[in-house]
């Protein structure tokens, strides 16, 4: 019995085992002087693992009485999470040396971080759920730091642990009412407690709080404060990871918990979801408008996109679930591609991350510059790029779901959001002449830049088998 | 071939696009020159390959023809194929772009770019006519915003950046919610395909949203979303305000493009998407669409008198002609579309060739400003008869294809509303107005300013340019049948159809009352 529970939780013990053992390794030999051959080595480990992941499992396997499921959905999902935790490891390693900071603690951080956010998507549980949730978040908490002797690193680490602590303390709290009111901690339980049509009103205070909780990690407004800060402050490789891994996950445990624990009550939770949804696409699009450091604009729209993600949701439908991971993936792509472009953004050595640094850029390297703007307009979701048909999902979801006001607020958020995203074509292609960048010195970010963008275009042809997978991994998530 | 020979008329140009990118390098002249004959090859190519569509098509089938058909994402297919509605325009953009090519021939900054630019936006042009999936339309639709946002910012005028970004946000603004209706559409049929929803039937029954009474139901609000999208494109008054700045601050062959082909695809959406999918929401609405069009012919017609701006004028004159296309196709009848139709093809000439003209002045002396200009005619003759003819067609002499289009729509619409059909001839003579006294201002009269006692009359280029305006210009002035028979019969079934939705919505409506 415990056999096969194990043999189900096998990648995640790997990673951990692995984890640890770099661990003792790199502290008894060359400490940091180790640290850009482990990050290859972490991001070459996470790649296999999304190979073997996404091409053994099949079928749905529970393990430890319904704590840990291994089904289409959460094998979906560590493929991408560990696919984008592999590129931003190795797109940040030369940026993050040549500056001093690769300390051989931040692959294995990542790493353990990375164990948590597979637990996140795996959960069946309240316990595992908060089990993966914390392992996750008190990595990123000390990754945040990593430049510990930066007065913005460090705040942005400060920042994002004392409000992460706090929305842990509401979903800890939200957990216990709901434990209290269902009499178990499973999702399985639960969703038996819950019924059908309205769910009890304790119940319905314990999601809330939930809901609360993990709308902080997906930084959906109004749970939103933290991260145009964190985003701003930390060093902009580890920006790159939360933009990508970190809010891919916390969508699955969104899904996760809607559906496998509340998928009885669905009328409860949509108003909600919604109402989060259209609050983080007006924000982002507006508030990014002001931006002037990529960072920041890059945060904004990072919630905005949330708010397109969480249309998905709001769905309600499998249809909306599959909507969601398709533009998750997409999501991660065009930010794997566009922080590959930030990453190199330097002059005279130093990182600059000013929107205006990037005057008349097509002219000095009109390739990056393409591709970026390639980038730029699938994020606004302009036609014929990939961004484009992750929108055409959600709307087509949330219509189906009956959310047609949704799907109208967020087509005409997005009109405002694309004002941004033309501001930086904009000093690209009709700034003035300014002062150039230095020309790009990782052949790494250049290689993930032109394959980002070139998968925006390509994308449109054919989805490469991600929208059958996600049809499959939404199914997972259904009711049988 | 015969199955994908409208792919290979799509794509020629993106083939050439793709060939400048990847082999072209250097800025200098050699780069340059040779980066101006791949892409006035390759338009010619299109051309000549779009002849064969031409020639293999048959008016008397009122279906789609050289239709072809792939499965594409989601469900959703590559279809393409052109009908009697569509072909023309197919022709009308693969005419015009060497033209657009040629006359680009003294830009020097960027000049790769600029070619792959306008090849790029050949190829979406061609697409937003030929698609046959609603994604499909959409996507050209929209991404055609791309190379003219472009084109617009970096090779435009003083103000180009404030004109590229309200271009660019006001058409995307009325586009996202004809996405919306599309994907109601795509929920509500459960196709895309355009010809299985033309003859679709979307809901009809007056119902209620928030409060308000709509009647027509479903088909009026979607129709509404679709005609945000391309009034906005057309562009009718009042949401025509985008235009005379893209158009003042594109360069000359992006001002032709816009007003040749880019206004089209408003005035074609009318007559694929709102007439035949929503005909009782569109027959709601058509009291609202013409007076629309009404005060847009004489509106901006006085607007345009007071113009100092060359460009802006002929501008505002064009919102006024595309009142006309409105009108006609809201007339819903044979002589009204066919006259839109046939003012569309003819305003694409010349409205074309009357930018071309500001265009060439506009080389020699960098200002539109009328007051810069005055007695051109001692200096240079052959311009000034040029300009004279496309002035002339402008205001609609007879004899000239602009005649033909307007008599057609306003005959059209007479036959609908008296009152509309009024107003709108005054336009005609409006229009004669403000483009004579342009003229008058320009050409005419004594030479007396000092920096014009230089310029040079056309060169053998420009006329030759010009030359294959002149002449369908004439063509179709004298011989409008050439138009009228390829459109007729598929505009005949377009009414039909038209007429027999409306018979059974009323029908329909009239047993459910009872």
């Amino acid at each position: 019995m415990i056999q096969a529970d194990l043999n189900i939780i096998l990648p995640e013990i790997l990673l951990a085992i692995y984890a640890m053992l770099a661990l003792l390794a790199v502290v008894y030999t060359g400490k940091d002087k180790m640290a850009p051959m482990l990050t290859w080595l972490t991001a070459g480990v996470f790649a296999l693992l999304a190979v073997w992941i996404g091409m053994s499992g099949s079928g749905e396997n529970v393990a430890f009485n319904g704590m840990f499921h291994d089904d289409a959905f959460s094998r979906f999902a560590k493929a991408a999470m560990l696919l984008a935790g592999a590129a931003v490891l190795v797109m940040g390693a030369d940026y993050m040396q040549r500056r001093n900071m690769l300390r051989f603690e931040y692959p294995i951080l990542v790493a353990l971080a990375m164990v948590g956010m597979m637990t996140m998507v795996s959960a069946g549980d309240l316990m595992t759920l908060y089990m993966g949730l914390e392992l996750q978040s008190l990595a990123l908490y000390v990754v945040a730091t990593l430049r510990r002797d930066g007065v913005k690193s460090t705040e942005a680490g400060m920042k994002y642990f004392l409000l992460g602590a706090l929305s842990s303390g509401l979903l800890l709290y939200g957990s216990s009412l709901v434990y209290g009111f269902a009499g178990t901690t499973t999702f399985a339980g639960i969703v038996e407690a819950v019924g059908h049509g309205h769910a009890p009103l304790g119940l319905l205070f314990g999601l809330t709080f939930v809901i609360s909780g993990l709308a902080f990690k997906v930084s959906a407004v109004p749970f939103h404060m933290w991260t145009p800060d964190v985003y701003e402050g930390a060093p902009t490789p580890i920006t790159a990871f939360f933009a990508t891994a970190p809010k891919l996950a916390a969508m699955g445990l969104f899904a996760r918990v809607l559906f496998d624990a509340f998928g009885g009550v669905v009328g409860d939770w949509q108003q909600i979801i919604a109402l989060l949804s259209v609050l983080s696409m007006f924000l982002g699009a507006i508030a990014a408008i002001g931006q002037t450091n990529i960072k920041r604009l890059m945060a904004y729209s990072s919630i905005a996109h949330m708010g397109y993600a969480l249309m998905g949701l709001a769905a309600g439908t499998a249809l909306g679930v599959e909507a969601m991971l398709v533009y998750m993936a997409i999501y991660v792509t065009m930010n794997v591609g566009t922080f590959a472009f930030i990453l190199s953004m330097e002059k005279d050595g130093q990182p600059v991350t000013d929107i205006a640094s990037l005057n008349m850029y097509s002219k000095q390297s009109s390739g990056r510059a393409l591709a970026l703007l390639f980038l730029m307009f699938s994020l606004a979701g302009v036609p014929p790029f990939l961004g484009f048909f992750g929108k055409l999902y959600v709307l087509r979801a949330a219509f189906e779901g009956g959310l047609a006001w949704l799907a109208i607020a967020g087509v005409v958020a997005s009109v405002i959001g694309a004002f941004y995203y033309l501001r930086i074509v904009f000093y690209m292609y009709f700034g003035e002449e300014g002062d150039a960048l230095d020309a790009p010195r990782s052949l790494v970010q250049q290689v993930l830049l032109m394959a980002s963008a070139a998968i925006m275009l390509l994308g449109i042809v054919n989805f490469f088998g991600v929208d059958t997978a996600a049809q499959a991994a939404a199914a997972a998530l259904m009711p049988h | 071939m015969n199955d994908s020979l409208l792919s290979l008329v799509t794509f020629i140009p993106t083939f050439a696009a793709l060939i400048l990118l990847v082999f072209l390098r250097g800025e200098d002249e050699m780069a340059q020159r040779n980066a101006k004959r791949v892409a006035l090859t390759a338009t010619v190519i299109t051309f000549l390959v779009s002849l064969f569509v031409l020639a293999g098509f048959d008016p008397n089938n009122t279906g789609f023809q050289f239709v072809e058909e792939r499965d594409w994402l989601m469900g959703l297919k590559y279809k393409m194929g052109v009908d009697g509605i569509s072909v023309l325009f197919v022709m009308l953009t693969t005419f015009m772009m060497p033209l657009v090519i040629w006359a680009s021939w003294d830009v020097k900054s960027r000049v790769k770019e600029y070619m792959i630019a306008f090849l790029l936006l050949e190829t979406l042009m061609l697409g937003v006519f030929m698609a046959l999936d609603l994604v499909l339309f959409y996507l050209f639709f929209e991404a055609g915003l791309i190379p003219m946002f472009l084109i617009i910012g970096i090779w435009g005028g003083a103000n180009r950046i404030y004109a590229s970004f309200k271009f660019f946000l006001y058409t995307f603004l009325g586009s996202v919610l004809m996405l919306v209706a599309m994907v109601a559409m795509f929920v509500n049929a459960g196709t895309t395909d355009i010809p299985t929803l033309m003859a679709h039937e979307f809901a009809s029954e007056t119902m209620s949203v928030m409060g308000i009474t709509v009647i027509g139901g479903m088909q009026t609000i979607m129709f509404l979303a679709f005609f945000a999208s391309f009034a906005v494109k057309m562009p009718m008054w009042p949401v025509h305000t985008w235009l005379p700045d893209a158009h003042v601050q594109a360069p000359t062959a992006g001002s032709v493009v816009l007003a040749a082909i880019l206004l089209k695809m408003g005035g074609y959406g009318f007559l694929r998407f709102s007439l035949p999918m929503f005909p009782i929401g569109a027959e709601v609405m058509t009291p609202l669409v013409m007076w629309m069009s009404a005060i847009a012919i004489v509106y901006t017609s006085l607007v345009a008198f007071v113009q100092e701006d060359m460009k802006k004028l002929i501008a505002y004159s064009s919102v006024a002609h595309m009142g006309y296309v409105t009108m006609g196709i809201f007339a819903a009848n044979q002589q009204g579309i066919d006259g839109a139709i046939f003012q569309m093809i003819s305003h694409g000439f010349i409205s074309g060739a009357l930018f071309l003209c500001v265009g060439v002045i506009y080389d020699r002396m960098h200002t539109r400003e009328i007051d810069a200009y005055g007695g051109l005619v001692n200096r240079m003759p052959a311009y000034a008869l040029i300009f004279m003819f496309f002035t002339m067609a402008n205001v609609g002499l007879p004899g000239t294809s602009g005649f033909v289009g307007e008599f057609l729509t306003l005959m059209g619409v007479f036959q609908v509303n008296t009152w509309v059909a009024l107003i709108a001839t005054s336009g005609v003579i409006l229009s004669a107005a403000y483009a004579l006294w342009l003229y008058r201002r320009v050409v005419m009269g004594d030479l007396i300013k000092e920096s014009l006692k230089t310029i040079k009359d056309m060169t053998r280029r420009e006329k030759m340019i010009f030359a294959p305006l002149v002449a369908m210009t004439l063509i179709l002035g004298v011989y409008p049948s050439l138009v009228t028979d390829i459109i007729g019969p598929s505009v005949e079934n377009l009414i039909s159809n038209y007429d027999t939705a409306l018979a059974h919505g009323a029908s329909a409506s009239q047993s459910a009352s009872h």
